[in-house]
Parts: C-alpha cells; structure tokens; sequence
C-alpha cells in the first residue's frame, strides 16, 4: 500500500529527498510523506535537451519584431520631446555624433583625448585586475567559510557589516593607501565585487548535497579527491553565479569610481564630455556601458551553462 | 564473536533543535556471512538508521556494532552503500563513478588496465554496458540504481547494504532489478543487509526479515526466518504456501500489530 505511493518514474529523486528528510521527523505520517509533491514530480528534466523544431516564424517575428519596436518607441518618444530643446540632443543628433565616435574609437592626441575604444579598453582593464583579485581572494576565503563552521562565524559578522557599504566609501581608503587613482580604482572593484563571491562559494560549498559527501565517506576518499571529484564540481554552479554578480557590480561601479578618480576610462570620459557639454557623447556613452555590460553577463552566462549538470 | 555482523544493544539519541529524539533502542542483531537480511517497518521506524549504523555514517549513541571481528568506527569501502536516491556523482560518466570506487579500493594494488576491467565488469554485471560513457542524468531511474549497485559491487564489499534501492522505481522495473539482484547475490555470495518497505521485496529477496516497531525509541520486534529455498521465481512463489505464510506474518506485524493509527489523523 505505502510501496505504491512512490511509483513516480519521471523523477522521483527529488521527491524521495524530500521524503527521507521528513522520514527523519519521528511522527511524520507515512502516508503523507511518501506522496511526492506534483511540483517536484512533475519537472521534466529531460525537456532541457528537445530536439530542434521546425523554425516557428511566428514565435520568431515576435521575438525579434516587438524588441525592435520597444526600441523604436523609446526614440520616437526621446525624439517627440526633444523636438523644440536646445540643450538635450535629439535622436538624429545623437546619431550623427555616433557616426564621427565610431569611425575612429581607437585615436590617441594625449593622455586627456583618446577615442572611445581606448576609454572602454581602459575601463574593462581595472575591472578585470580589481575583479580578478577579488576571485583569488575571495573562492578561496568562500571555500573556508563554508567548510569551517569556526571560521564562517568568525567572518559572518564581518561580511554582513561590510557588504552593504558602498563601493565608492572605500576610494578614500584605497587613495590613501595606495597613493595613486588608478590602484584606488582597482581596489574599489575588489572591495565591492569580493562579497559575492564569498558568499556564493560558502552557500555551495554548505550545500553539498548529503548523498555526495556520505558517497565519499563510504569510499573513503582522500581530501585531495573530495575537493577534486566533489566540492568543486558541485560548487562550481554557485561560485559561476557569484561571479557573474560580482562582474555586474564591478561595471556598475567602474564608472563611478573613474568619475571621482580621472585618467583614461568611460566614467571618467563621460564626466569630461559632461564638462565640455557634448551631451550626445553622454547619451552614447550610456548606450555602449549598457551594451558592454550586457555582453559581459552573456559570456558569463553561457560559461555557467556550460557547468551546469543538472 | 562468531557472528559476521553482531549488534549488542545498539541506542542512537538524536540531538535536534527541538531536543533530544531518541531513534532507536536496544537494537540487537546478528548476521551470518552470505545472509540476506531486510529490515522492514513504517516511515520514521529508524531503519535507515539501523543501516546507517551499520555503514558507519552514524555511530551508536551507546551499544556496539561489530562487523567481520572488528568495531565498526566509521563508514568505509569494505561495507558499500547502496543510496536511496543512487547518489551518483552528476559530472561523472557511468564509468568514472564506478572507476572512483574501483580506484579508492584496489588503487594501490592493481594497474590501471585491471582497474578499468573491473569497472567494465561491474558494469556488465548489472547490463549497464550499453551506458558507460552516459553521464546519469541521461539514463533512467532504474538505470541509475544499476550503476549505484555496480558501484557498491565493484567494491567487492565484505557487506553490501541497501537502502530502499528500487524504492524511487515503477512496479515492473523494480521487479525486473530484484530478479537481477537473486541473481547477482547467487552468484556473489554476497552479504547484504537492506532497507524496504515493500512486504513482497523483503519476502521475495530475503533470508531474514527484521520488523521493527514503530518510533521514536524503535526496536526490533520480530524477527522472521524465510525458509524458501533458492533460487526463488516470483510467479511460482506467488502459490507458495510458505510465501503466503511468510508474507501474511510480516503483513500482520506491519498493520495488525504495529499499524499507525494513532497517526491517521495527522
């Protein structure tokens, strides 16, 4: 009677987990707990991997026709309220001063005139020191909080005061520490991109699943093959979305942190053309931070779901 | 001493957030070399902590457990586990989560020619040949638990334990999985000690059932001897009058005498 309750063929792992951790409660019902949920029976797993349909064009045009008109609409108001402005920039104007930017983003006339290339180059250069750094500080220091319950409530405290600090309140520290902008720079991004990553890897490395780590106590395996064979595969998923956070913050606060520091950089170019008033060169600006961003957390997405075994 | 497995009266206390939740209670037990033993009782009644017990991933609260002449400290490879839900590593081939067995316990003596050989053995033992280089997400349920216990046998356990191994399997897949198990437990002359709830399995499978008493503070309650001989075919047995002997005392012990209706209402 109770042995029918479990014929759920599709997936039944997740249901049986749940049920052996309610088994655990003493007075559990056996007839309640042996009932998979439909939630978790029903996830079809192997609909991850369909076999490629026929091309839906209509699915297609609409997936491709109703962006472009969002977009469209977006200029079409920009346009209808700069019509009769003298200061912000209509459409049009936008786009001429784009053609001249992007016929030459990678020109040179001194330290304070570069083209934009550079000014993007330059920028995704401190994230990708500031940010680097943070991940070798900051797996490692993830992987010890999660493993070490001394050491996790040791840095607990230390990481939930810190975290919500802004970004920017560290420059001063990093000015006075390093006495230059550009390593002050660099380390704002390390401040503010290390606690995702920290605390991404510890909740990984903390949600191991019990069947895993009772599989490596049985084989009795060594330390060296328990982090190899193991934590790391398992963690992996978690650890790639901290990064992925931390890569999305540390371009948020790049443009700040060059507009408060100088030299070459898009934050840093944006307040010099708001100084010269070339608003349109603003406008772009955002536009190509936006599109930098977004190719960003795409490429790290795509190295997520390369990692992703579930 | 004489016995292979010897449980002396075995007490697990948990502690938990809400205090104290005391498991299970004077368990004592003996199991003979190449026994067949199930243990068999409600949701809750601790028999998967009594197996645990046994691995090793839990050690008694007092009491001791014996196995083969030695305490059983902690869990290793010589008593393998066979897990509820197959537990087999997601980012590993079929093949790579034997080998990991195979490696840990014959590692330091054999080559690596004569490591793969005996995952491709094990492999072949349970009809999973067809999957090695399959990771498991891309086989099915029953598939998996294949590999879990080709897994366990490729350790060539002195104990092989079970813990609801087809419990997550259809009706037809876990009867066609039992009939392989007769099989290879004919064939290897293994120990194995498993978890069930399912009254034919254990009848089907077993030398002993073990029915324990419902929790907390679950024991053994009777201990019941099935005297079928080997090899055993389910539709003949389905006739037998010692099998319906056998499978009404477990069924009287279970819902007559043990039955849960002071929960029912839960």
């Amino acid at each position: 009677m109770v042995s029918a309750v479990f014929h759920s063929p599709s997936d039944a792992s997740d249901a049986l987990r749940a049920d052996k951790a309610s088994a655990a409660t003493p007075s559990s019902n056996p007839m309640t707990t042996s009932i998979p949920t439909p939630a978790t029976a029903v996830t079809p797993k192997a609909s991850a991997k369909p076999k490629r349909p026929p091309v839906d064009w209509g699915a297609l045009a609409l997936k491709v026709i109703s962006p472009v008109a969002g977009l469209a609409l977006l200029i079409a108001i920009w346009g209808l309220l700069t019509m009769k402005s003298t200061t912000f920039p209509t459409p049009a104007a936008t786009w001429d001063a784009a053609v001249v930017l992007f016929s030459d983003p990678f020109y040179d006339n001194g330290p304070n005139d570069q083209g934009l290339g550079w000014n993007i180059l330059f920028s995704l250069k401190r994230v990708a020191m500031g940010f680097g750094l943070a991940a070798l500080v900051g797996i490692p220091l993830g992987f010890l909080i999660g493993r070490s319950k001394v050491i996790g409530s040791m840095l607990n405290p230390i990481i939930s005061l810190l975290r919500p600090v802004s970004p920017l309140a560290w420059l001063p520290i990093g000015l006075l520490v390093f006495k230059s902008a550009d390593p002050a720079a660099i380390w704002t991004i390390f401040i503010c991109s290390i606690w995702p990553m920290i605390i991404n890897t510890a909740v990984g490395v903390q949600r191991v699943p019990e069947d895993y780590l009772n599989v490596a106590k049985v084989l009795n395996l060594s330390e060296w093959k328990i982090v190899t064979k193991i934590l790391l595969p398992s963690v992996l998923p978690y650890m790639l979305t901290g990064v992925r956070l931390s890569v999305g913050t540390a371009w948020l606060v790049i443009v700040a942190a060059e507009m408060l520091t100088g030299g070459v950089g898009i934050g840093f170019w944006v307040w010099d053309e708001w100084n010269n008033l070339n608003v349109q060169h603003i406008i772009i600006a955002i536009v190509v931070i936006g599109v930098v961003g977004l190719l960003l957390e795409q490429a790290l997405v795509s190295i997520a779901n390369r990692f992703s075994f579930e | 001493m004489s016995h292979f497995i010897d449980i002396s009266q075995a007490e697990m206390v948990f502690n938990t957030n809400k205090g104290q939740f005391h498991a299970l209670r004077d368990i004592n037990l003996c199991i003979e070399k190449g026994q067949f033993v199930a243990l068999i009782g409600h949701s809750g009644c601790g028999k998967s902590t009594l197996l645990n017990l046994i691995a090793g991933l839990l050690l008694p609260t007092s009491g001791g457990l014996i196995c083969d002449g030695r305490e059983i400290a902690g869990p290793g490879p010589e008593r393998a586990v066979v897990f509820q839900n197959h537990s087999l590593l997601p980012w590993l081939t079929c093949f790579q989560n034997v080998y990991l067995a195979v490696e840990r316990v014959f590692g330091a003596k054999e080559s690596k020619a004569q490591l793969k050989k005996r995952t491709a053995d094990a492999l072949e033992l349970v009809g999973m040949s067809h999957a090695t280089d399959k990771r498991p997400n891309e086989i099915s349920g029953g598939m998996k638990q294949r590999v879990g216990i080709a897994r366990a046998l490729a350790m060539e356990p002195k104990v092989l334990l079970m813990d609801e191994p087809f419990g997550a399997l259809d009706a037809l897949t876990r009867a066609h999985l039992q009939d392989e198990l007769l099989k290879i437990v004919a064939r290897t002359q293994s120990t194995v000690v498993m978890v069930t709830h399912d009254v034919d399995e254990a009848v089907l499978l077993s030398d002993r059932i073990v029915m324990m008493t419902n929790g907390p503070a679950a024991t053994i309650g009777e201990v019941l001897e099935v005297p079928l001989a080997r090899p055993r075919n389910r539709v003949e047995l389905a006739e037998d009058t010692a099998y319906i002997h056998c499978r009404k005392a477990v069924l009287d012990f279970l819902y007559t005498r043990h039955g849960v209706a002071h929960k029912q209402a839960a």
